[in-house]
């Protein structure tokens, strides 16, 4: 799960002045062909930087995405919501593998992106730095940030680099089965007792604005990003992922009768767009910045899971192991 | 007869969902992402086993698997006190692994002779995930088991205390004689016997050595109901929400 918006502030572009303009020059009439640039095809460092670092921050994305929900896995109510879910998070695990894998072919090493996760040097979204207090809360996850991430990934998946496009393709096949999985849960809680429906309610109130903070900053106020957009490192503003979502998913939540709480969201009818209130741009930065409510909680797991597995990791090296860049 | 394959399959299924659920808390807290994968995809494997054997007792009378798992007591639970152990770091969480899967491929290998048709049907078929399990184990077990002196002596210390808890797997049944009598389960002496040959088997190709087998305690209990004071929180934990309300539908 993954969601985009966080990644690409304020960039500086001096780099790209230095670059060999005909190759230049070739990497951008590829890319505007349609054509996917591969891991030892030439690429300004700008391009490299930047694909390392969204590629990153999507694998941190996965694996500490897999702890909210992975706490209700011992939870979950019968054999068939257990199943599945263990199912969901393990793929979720997974797809951190690929796309660790998918960003080692740029040139840093697995073990150096987990460090500096958890140093805080690099990010992972926002929205996993709050807690799930019920079952409807993972179940909110299961279905709508994954929604959300679909909606980024899919778009991504239209991108430009070839082993990111490949991996996104593997993980939006399996995320299609994620939502479906969640939107089970949630109509389940939709038409089962009051209290089920109260969960729900309960959860969607709590997971709505970091749910409209996922897609990042609004346009007005994000980074100019012109080049990554023409590299296709970025595949659409913040404010069209988030139209996007709420376009397929806001009828969807109020079919099961559910109330959204935002008193201003609305489709505008001369727009085509979604009206809705601002949202907490304040709290966003500083949640990012470290002061959400679990951030420390989810780092320090991933802490203890690294410290504690570093004997294991020594333990399979051998005097013959090197370092191989993994195939994408 | 009725009650004998009962229990049988009983303390059989409550190991499986048992391990199964301290294997899922491995989600998120491996040594490696692909053990994280590895331990969740065992779990599953052996939720669904445990499912597969409720659905058995079901079909002879008992309750519908969900009510059977999510509503009791760890009293009236049966499986071996090995399984309910929390997992601890990574060393113990393998030699359990290594311990029992080894001993639950030979048990599955065995019932696929049953003269209980359906459950030398279903043993076949969980045969065949077992072999990954023992599979998986053996080979952590002989890379982590002969490279560093923190790995080898980890596991050597996991496995001492293991080994009389995996012992208690093979805690014999009062219905021993009639299983073995009427061919359902060859017994638990037996797979024992079979068990400790292979565990040494694997053993020996590593650093590790193995206690004396004639001095080895066996810490038993389970298979009668009593547990260590780790189960009934496991237990409440995994009815959490289940019994927030137990006739809705989740």
């Amino acid at each position: 799960m993954y969601g985009g918006g966080n990644t690409f502030e304020g960039i500086k572009t001096d780099s790209i002045a230095l670059e060999d303009p005909i190759k230049l020059a070739e990497f951008e009439a590829r890319i505007a062909r349609g054509e996917k640039i591969e891991p030892s095809d030439w690429m300004p460092q700008l391009y490299r930087k930047q694909l390392i670092r969204m590629i990153e921050q999507h694998a941190h994305s996965e694996i500490i995405g897999a702890l909210p929900e992975g706490t209700w896995i011992t939870r979950a109510p019968g054999f068939k919501r257990k199943m599945s879910l263990m199912a969901k998070v393990q793929d979720e695990v997974g797809h951190g593998q690929l796309l660790y894998s998918a960003a080692e072919t740029l040139g840093k090493p697995r073990e150096q992106m987990i460090e500096d996760l958890i140093n805080g040097k690099s990010k992972y979204s926002n929205i996993f730095n709050y807690p799930t207090f019920t079952w409807a809360d993972c179940c909110f996850i299961s279905w709508l940030v994954d929604a959300g991430a679909i909606v980024n990934q899919l778009a991504n998946a239209k991108g430009s680099y070839g082993p990111y496009c490949r991996a996104l393709d593997r993980i939006c096949a399996e995320e299609s089965f994620h939502l479906k999985y969640g939107h089970h849960c949630v109509i389940y809680l939709a038409s089962g007792t009051a209290k089920q429906r109260q969960m729900f309610q309960e959860a969607l109130n709590r997971w709505w604005p970091p749910m409209m903070h996922f897609f990042g900053p609004s346009d007005k106020i994000s980074a100019h990003t012109e080049v990554l957009m023409r590299w296709k490192v970025k595949m659409g503003t913040n404010d069209d992922m988030r139209n996007q979502f709420l376009d397929m998913y806001v009828p969807k939540i109020w079919e099961l009768g559910f109330t959204i709480p935002d008193p201003n969201l609305k489709k505008n009818p001369e727009t085509g767009r979604w009206d809705y209130t601002e949202p907490d741009w304040e709290e966003f930065k500083r949640v990012i910045n470290g002061d959400g409510p679990c951030n420390k909680e989810r780092l320090e797991v991933r802490r203890i899971a690294e410290e504690r597995g570093r004997w294991v990791r020594e333990a399979l090296k051998t005097s013959k192991t090197a370092y191989v860049t993994p195939l994408a | 007869m009725s009650i004998a394959l009962k229990e049988l399959l009983y303390k059989m299924a409550d190991d499986q969902l048992i391990l199964g659920h301290r294997n899922s808390e491995w989600t998120g807290m491996g040594p490696l992402l692909e053990e994280d994968i590895a331990f969740s995809s065992m779990a599953q494997d052996k939720v669904g086993q445990s499912l597969a054997l409720y659905t058995l007792l079901n079909q002879l009378g008992e309750s519908d698997p969900d009510t059977i798992a999510f509503t009791r007591n760890a009293n009236q639970f049966h499986n071996c006190v090995l399984v309910e152990l929390p997992n601890q770091e990574y060393d113990f969480s393998l030699i359990r692994h290594f311990l029992f899967d080894t001993a639950e491929a030979l048990r599955f290998e065995m019932l696929t002779r049953s003269s209980y048709e359906p459950l030398a049907q279903l043993a076949t078929k969980i045969r065949g995930e077992l072999r990954y399990h023992t599979l998986h184990a053996n080979t952590w077990i002989k890379q982590l088991g002969s490279a560093t002196p923190e790995s080898i002596g980890r596991l050597q210390k996991s496995l001492d205390y293991a080994i009389p808890y995996a012992l208690g797997i093979f805690e014999a049944s009062p219905h021993e004689d009639d299983l073995i009598k009427s061919g359902v389960f060859e017994g638990e002496q037996k797979l024992k016997e079979k068990w400790m040959a292979k565990v040494e088997s694997i053993i020996t190709q590593t650093s590790l050595h193995l206690p004396d087998w004639n001095l080895a305690q066996p810490l038993f209990g389970g298979r009668q109901g009593k547990h260590s004071e780790h189960l009934q929180p496991l237990l409440d934990e995994m009815s959490e929400v289940f019994k927030i309300d137990p006739t809705a539908e989740w």
